[in-house]
């Protein structure tokens, strides 16, 4: 990470740089070492305030609020928008309206190019009710899950439950903080009398580039040795005993966002309380409405999660290399907008597809200018410099490039033959 | 951090350490009440050895025994190394009926049988193969009551499958860290059973019988004690191992000062550290970057022209460093074939040159590496695997020689994180980008640009 | 992707129009397929909407289920299903040939000759996608293991008759087509992916309306490949519905919202009403409201469904318009016996396929796609110059003119004659010392070795690689298929001025080493599977169950 600044995210506060994973423990393996939990990262505690924690930070919202344009409230991160971060990394476009607070379905709208994307209510039923059976009768069935496949030697909730306690509160930061003090009080009754307790919604912030996110885990359970399990549950189901991968491992980003959030919250308690690496993922069992769960290990993806965050902070470098006055408000003219959209620079790849808002809009700009990545990323990879569709086809026949390259050479090898092989059809 | 290992070398007596994981593993092999023990080797642990030695104690005790490797060449090191220590005692080679199935070196040797008939063989105290060929031995024909399973992490848990009916116990000897072992067509349909056919036979064996006793060889003999500590932290983050040797057991020296080249200079601060890194400038390259390639070729030449000598615990004079005790690795069998071609340019003919597949389990003084990440537009889970960066990076035992261009850290920084996650499968740790940010950086201290 | 396919892909961007990746077909397609294009519910497994089916083009049969969460209309639908699925599929089952075989005789071990039942050709199934492949699994797995009223008098839901017989036929078909080359049971984006490479990335090649769009794009309209691929994938009538639904199974979330929910909703009242008429005539003005709302859904289903059918059936014209290669019959033989043996298997009273393969059937599988796989990599190339082409490119064949051929013989009491070919040829194989190459012989692979190679204008020689670029002159040794004198048989030899080409890779791999029973299964992989129930038990079935 070559991206030294002075405002450091919380996330990359946290993160040692790369020249210390040698000398030191290394982090995201929970072997022994400064687990993030332990060393409270500076402006933890401001989490929930909305307060920027540090240096120049109030003159970076300033400007993020300018790009989003006067008057736009910042869209608000949640999990998934943090988890897709994970996706295209390389992508300056998407980290910077991310970053911003931009809404990415209405600039996409005014850009005349609108995010396909939209939700099925046969789903979204579905979703509910099957995550309001998970959670009837006091949580029993989920605590059950919990101890069967994360924690079976520790003692079985009495009979009439786990301590649920309510998080209603006013506002986001109101619900962070009434979640923050039901952790708390958890950890004392964890400690008093090795209680369950189940927290149905709670409410976490995560300092996200200079801006709280807040983010709603569909459950969360303090075991009775007081350490914390992030839930997730979704309504896929595990069709005996596996389950559709590619959702399991987006329900694992997101879920190993809730756990830095959750170790955020906990490095603020003294002992901080472990959050546990291994989620549990709650889903359908077969054809049937009956929940079944697995454990899965985060550890990956929450190492995965923190890096990224912690390159959230190139968002005040993209900032400053835009044109003073650029704005991104979805009121603004589409010509306009396009050219502030363009300059900066995106990496579309076709998965961006499946996770970006602006896809569309980028994958029509990156055929018009003819780059080869429309194909896939690994349509580079044995073109060396060539990146552009016309100067590989001019490689390719003979009408430009330099035969010692070896990019060029194969590929007017791979011409011939293509040739020869068409001609004896 | 050298003082600190130096106290810490004192306290640790790595020949008393590795003797005593030794004895128990032979106990728990040969009296042992389970069916089977595991050995974990990281690079250079003396994993030929424990089989060598494992295989004459079980012979001098009388119990017929059967080895299985995993291919021909490993299958022929090891008949020679039996035979080379114990020449009198019969070994058979059994081995399949294609034309030149063995090294012919074999063959001239006395109590040495080969044979592509396993009933040929019946009754010799040790039977060595592949486990392709124990494969199509059938269990009703031949049977033993003891087996050792060599390089087991990089056999398929169906290969063993094929075998395990053949013995009644084993010792499982391998090495976590290198290349996993890997199928042509789409196995997710058994991802996260107990004996997935495309998992490893350790994760199967283990899998079904959690209770086996489990080794660790501690000591590296083959790194140096500038090398160890790297490999270990980067590939081994759960299973730490040290070198057998210290920072002053090991030398290497020029003769021929330097020229002030690229070359020259990285293979000075290779000689001083143990690492060099020749970083060419960030350019996009397909696989056979021919100044890459280039570089590479030239520092082979120079380590041979500039009459190198290497000093170390095996002997007490300096030991010159010829053509044979040098080696290149790369990723792909193409990058093998271009360096090859550009040594023959430079008049290098002896040096061996390969990909990490095929380097598996072999030894050099220095070693030069084309990073698999060179040039790349873009990082795959091929170039990201962990085997591969760690089987290029554990070869030497005095130097090793990164040649790379600019830019992989970025690369790793932007490539996307959004890999299926199967239920019930055991997440491998540590994950490529880790350890080749741990590597990199490493190197990034013994960096000498690129200047020819 | 391979170098040439990139290549190929972007003539396609410059084209405006997909490009050939194969000049013949590489897939068996039967004269007569069963066409099946399905529909899901949102958010439930495997909970049919609807499906189109039928072997006719222009008289498909429309399947639907008005409440996909109604256990008896689910039935109705499965019902149906099998009504077209099994007779298809057993009218295959009785035309057979009898093929002469070896089989361990189980009194003494030794092989003997037997006769075996053949059946003379298989059905096929073809989906619009993958998606479709992976839902006609899921039907297999989520009814085979239903029990009717006959098998169990007890059960609370029986599954109508036919119904288990066709969940077991769908896992047939459902892991039959995870094997490399195999045509029982195939999608049309992968059919039309393999022949064709569209100027868009594979993903978007997903995509059946699009990837159509690029092969054969609307020309007539003026439009390029990616105007109509654009069009399929993104283009929407006045009333936000899109102009090209997704081939399914998944439905569009604006076609759910705003058509299907509404229609489902009226659907339920009408439903409720007639539950709660008082009198037959009440009764009967409210069936013709129920009859109407159902007759409305299945309009919705059809209209959803027919695009898609009528693409597959495209893509099948376009299919049919390329020769089929040589050795896709003898693939199709594979897939005879696959259909002959789980007939037999059936016939037999055979239980269900389990839910998880044992480690012995695990290994099995797995072993058999692999020799698969590398069949049909090699028989594509062989069949084919432009997949012989990708080879040549990375070094794993190579065509070159016989510009010498010297005799020579083994030093045997009985010489066998051991030619050395010289071939001249401009690419640039990765001849390794020794290295074995093979050439098509009469339908047969010959053998020879790798002996030196040298540029043809004089550069290094010996074992090992050569990197400039002019021509190559590779010197080879046949090693087989002379016949047994010492002189080789007439035609066995190349001759001077022959153009070959030899591969690196064998034409017919190896078969490896057996598996144990399951019943033998060592101690590292579990012991013995523990006795397998007669039939293994159904899914437990809850008051809220889709399934």
């Amino acid at each position: 990470m070559s991206h030294a600044h002075p405002a450091l995210s919380v996330a990359d506060a946290r993160l040692p740089r790369v020249s210390e994973y040698l000398s030191g423990p290394r982090p995201g393996r929970g072997g022994p070492g400064p687990e993030p939990n332990q060393s409270p990262g500076p402006g933890g505690d401001r989490v929930g305030q909305g307060e920027a924690p540090y240096g120049d930070a109030p003159a970076l919202r300033q400007r993020l609020a300018e790009l989003r344009g006067p008057g736009v409230q910042a869209k608000p991160l949640d999990a998934r928008a943090l988890a897709a971060l994970a996706a295209n990394p390389g992508c300056e476009r998407r980290a910077i309206l991310d970053g911003a607070g931009v809404d990415k379905t209405a600039l996409a709208s005014a850009l005349g190019a609108p995010a396909p994307f939209g939700q099925s209510q046969f789903a979204f039923t579905r979703g509910h009710a099957f995550e309001a059976r998970v959670k009837g009768d006091g949580g029993a069935e989920l605590l059950r899950l919990v101890r069967e496949r994360l924690d079976p030697s520790a003692p079985e909730p009495p009979p009439g439950g786990a301590r649920l306690p309510d998080l209603a509160a006013t506002g986001p930061q109101g619900r962070a903080g009434r979640t923050a003090l039901a952790l708390r009080e958890a950890a004392a009754a964890a400690e008093a009398e090795g209680a369950w307790t189940l927290l149905d919604h709670p409410m976490l912030a995560l300092e996200v580039a200079g801006t709280p996110a807040f983010l709603e885990p569909d459950a969360v359970v303090v075991h009775p040795d007081g350490t914390w399990t992030v839930v997730e549950i979704k309504s896929f189901p595990m069709l005996d005993g596996s389950a559709d991968a590619a959702k399991v491992g987006a329900a694992a980003r997101q879920a190993a966002v809730y756990v830095l959030a959750l170790e955020d919250v906990a490095a603020r308690l003294d002992p901080p309380p472990r959050v546990r690496h291994r989620i549990l993922l709650v889903c359908p069992k077969d054809f049937s409405n009956l929940p079944t769960a697995s454990a899965v290990d985060v550890r990956k993806q929450r190492a995965v999660t923190a890096r990224q965050l912690g390159r959230l902070t190139r968002v005040e470098e993209i900032a400053a290399g835009l044109a003073p006055g650029a704005c991104f408000s979805p009121e603004l003219p589409a010509d306009l907008l396009a050219e502030t959209v363009e300059s900066v620079r995106a990496e579309y790849t076709p998965e961006c597809l499946a996770t970006c808002e602006l896809a569309f809009h980028c994958r029509a700009r990156a055929r018009a200018e003819g780059t080869v990545t429309v194909l896939g990323r690994s349509a580079r990879a044995e073109l060396g410099e060539l990146a552009a569709v016309e100067a590989v086809l001019a490689a390719a026949h003979g009408e430009a490039g330099d035969a010692a390259d070896p990019a060029v050479a194969a590929l007017r090898r791979a011409a011939r033959l293509r040739e020869e092989a068409l001609a004896c059809r | 951090m050298t003082s600190v290992g130096a106290a810490r070398a004192a306290a640790f007596d790595p020949g008393a350490e590795a003797a005593r994981v030794t004895e128990a593993i032979l106990r728990d092999t040969k009296v042992g009440a389970h069916r089977g023990v595991v050995v974990d080797s990281p690079p250079g642990a003396g994993k030929s050895t424990l089989v060598v030695r494992a295989a004459l104690e079980l012979a001098d005790a009388g119990r017929p025994l059967m080895v299985v490797a995993q291919t021909n060449a490993q299958v022929d090191d090891l008949v020679l190394r039996l035979h080379e220590k114990r020449p009198d005692l019969p070994v058979g080679r059994l081995h399949s009926s294609d034309a030149d199935a063995y090294d012919k070196a074999l063959e001239g040797l006395d109590n040495v049988l080969l044979s592509d008939k396993a009933a040929a063989l019946a009754g010799l105290p040790v039977v060595i193969s592949t486990a392709a060929k124990w494969g199509h031995v059938k269990p009703s024909d031949a049977h033993w009551e003891q087996a050792i399973v060599d390089e087991a992490y990089q056999m398929r848990s169906d290969a063993l499958l094929t075998v395990a009916g053949l013995f009644d116990r084993a010792l499982f000897v391998g090495d976590p860290g290198q290349l996993d072992p890997f199928s042509v067509v789409g196995a997710e349909q058994w991802a996260g059973l107990s004996y997935d056919p495309s998992a490893s036979a350790v994760s199967t064996l283990l899998a079904h019988n959690p209770g086996l006793p489990q080794h660790r060889l501690p000591v590296s003999w083959r790194l140096p004690a500038s090398a160890a500590p790297l490999v270990s932290a980067a590939f081994y983050p759960y299973t730490p191992f040290r070198a057998g040797t210290g920072h002053d057991d090991r030398r290497l020296s020029f003769a021929v000062p330097s020229d002030g080249s690229g070359p020259d200079r990285v293979i000075d601060e290779a000689a001083h550290s143990g690492w060099g890194l020749l970083e060419l400038p960030h350019r996009l390259t397909p696989r056979t970057d021919p100044e890459a390639v280039r570089a590479v070729a030239t520092v082979v030449r120079r380590l041979l022209d500039r009459g190198g000598a290497a000093v170390s615990e095996r002997s007490d004079v300096p030991v010159p460093l010829t053509a044979d005790r040098v080696a290149v690795g790369t990723a792909h069998r193409d990058q093998a074939a271009a360096v090859r071609a550009a040594l023959a340019e430079l008049g290098v003919r002896d040096v061996v040159v390969d990909t990490a597949n095929r380097l598996q389990g072999r030894e050099y003084d220095v070693t030069v590496v084309l990073h698999p990440l060179s040039g790349r537009p873009d990082a795959t889970a091929f170039h990201l695997e962990t085997g591969r960066l760690c089987v290029l990076a554990s070869r030497h035992r005095h130097a090793c020689i990164v040649v790379c261009r600019a830019g992989v850290a970025d690369l790793l920084d932007d490539h996307p994180s959004t890999e299926p996650v199967q239920l019930g499968v055991t997440v491998k740790f540590p994950d490529g980008w880790e350890a080749n940010h741990a590597v990199l950086s490493h190197l990034a201290e013994h960096r000498v640009p690129w200047r020819p | 992707m391979s170098l040439i396919t990139t290549l190929a892909r972007l003539e396609a961007i410059r084209a405006g129009r997909a490009q050939p990746a194969a000049t013949v077909r590489h897939r068996h397609l039967a004269e007569r397929p069963l066409v099946v294009v399905p529909l899901t519910t949102a958010g439930e497994a495997g909970a049919p909407l609807g499906a189109l089916v039928g072997c006719d083009r222009d008289a498909p049969r429309l399947l639907v289920v008005p409440q996909p969460r109604d256990r008896d209309l689910r039935s109705a639908f499965l019902a149906e299903l099998a009504d077209v699925v099994l007779p298809y599929v057993e009218s295959f089952a009785d035309d057979v040939e009898l093929v002469e075989g070896k089989e361990a005789d189980p009194e003494t071990g030794r092989q003997v000759k037997v006769e075996r039942e053949l059946c003379a050709d298989a059905p096929q199934l073809i989906v619009p996608s993958r998606a479709g492949v992976e839902f006609l699994r899921l039907l297999g797995r989520s009814t085979r293991f239903r029990r009717t009223a006959d098998q169990d008098p007890e059960t609370a839901y029986p599954a109508p008759p036919r119904v288990p017989l066709l969940g077991r036929w769908l896992t047939h078909f459902g892991e039959r087509a995870r094997v490399p080359g195999s045509s029982l049971l195939l999608a049309m984006t992968d059919l039309l992916s393999r022949h064709w490479a569209t100027g868009q990335s594979s993903l978007e090649d997903q995509h059946l309306g699009a990837l159509l769009a690029w092969i054969d794009p609307p020309v007539e309209e003026g439009l390029t490949g990616a105007e109509a691929a654009l069009r399929a994938e993104l283009g929407r009538d006045p009333e936000g519905q899109l102009l090209c639904p997704p081939a399914g199974p998944a439905t569009d979330p604006a076609f759910d919202n705003r058509l299907l929910a509404p229609a489902i909703e009226r659907y339920d009242r009408a439903r409720s009403a007639l539950a709660a008429a008082e009198d037959g005539v009440a009764a009967d003005a409210l069936l013709a409201h129920l009859s109407e709302a159902e007759r409305e859904i299945g309009e919705l289903v059809r209209s959803r469904t027919l695009p898609t059918w009528e693409n597959v059936w495209r893509g099948l014209d376009l299919l049919r318009a390329l020769p089929e290669a040589s050795r896709v019959p003898d693939r199709w033989t594979g897939d005879r016996w696959s259909f002959t043996a789980h007939r037999d298997r059936v016939a037999s009273g055979e239980p269900p396929q389990p839910r998880i393969d044992d480690a012995v059937t695990a290994a099995q599988k797995l072993a058999r796609r692999e020799r698969e796989q590398a069949k049909l990599d090699a028989q594509e190339a062989l069949d084919d110059p432009l997949v012989l082409a990708a080879r040549r490119l990375t070094g794993e064949a190579f065509v070159g003119e016989v510009v010498e051929v010297a005799m020579t013989y083994t030093e045997t009491k009985r010489p066998s004659p051991r030619p050395l070919v010289t071939v001249r040829t401009e690419d640039r194989p990765h001849l390794g010392e020794k290295a074995k190459v093979f050439r098509s012989l009469e339908g047969k692979p010959q053998t020879a070795r790798f002996v030196a190679a040298e540029e043809e204008d004089g550069g290094a020689g010996g074992a090992g690689e050569v990197s400039a670029e002019g021509p190559l002159l590779v010197v080879l040794r046949i090693v087989d298929r002379m016949g047994r004198g010492k002189e080789p048989a007439l035609g066995s030899v190349p001759e001077k001025g022959d153009r070959l080409c030899f591969t690196l890779f064998e034409h017919e791999p190896r078969g490896g080493p057996k598996l144990p029973d399951p019943e033998n299964t060592p101690w590292t992989h579990g012991g013995p599977p523990s006795d397998p129930a007669p039939l293994p038990a159904a899914d437990p079935v809850t008051e809220e169950d889709l399934l």
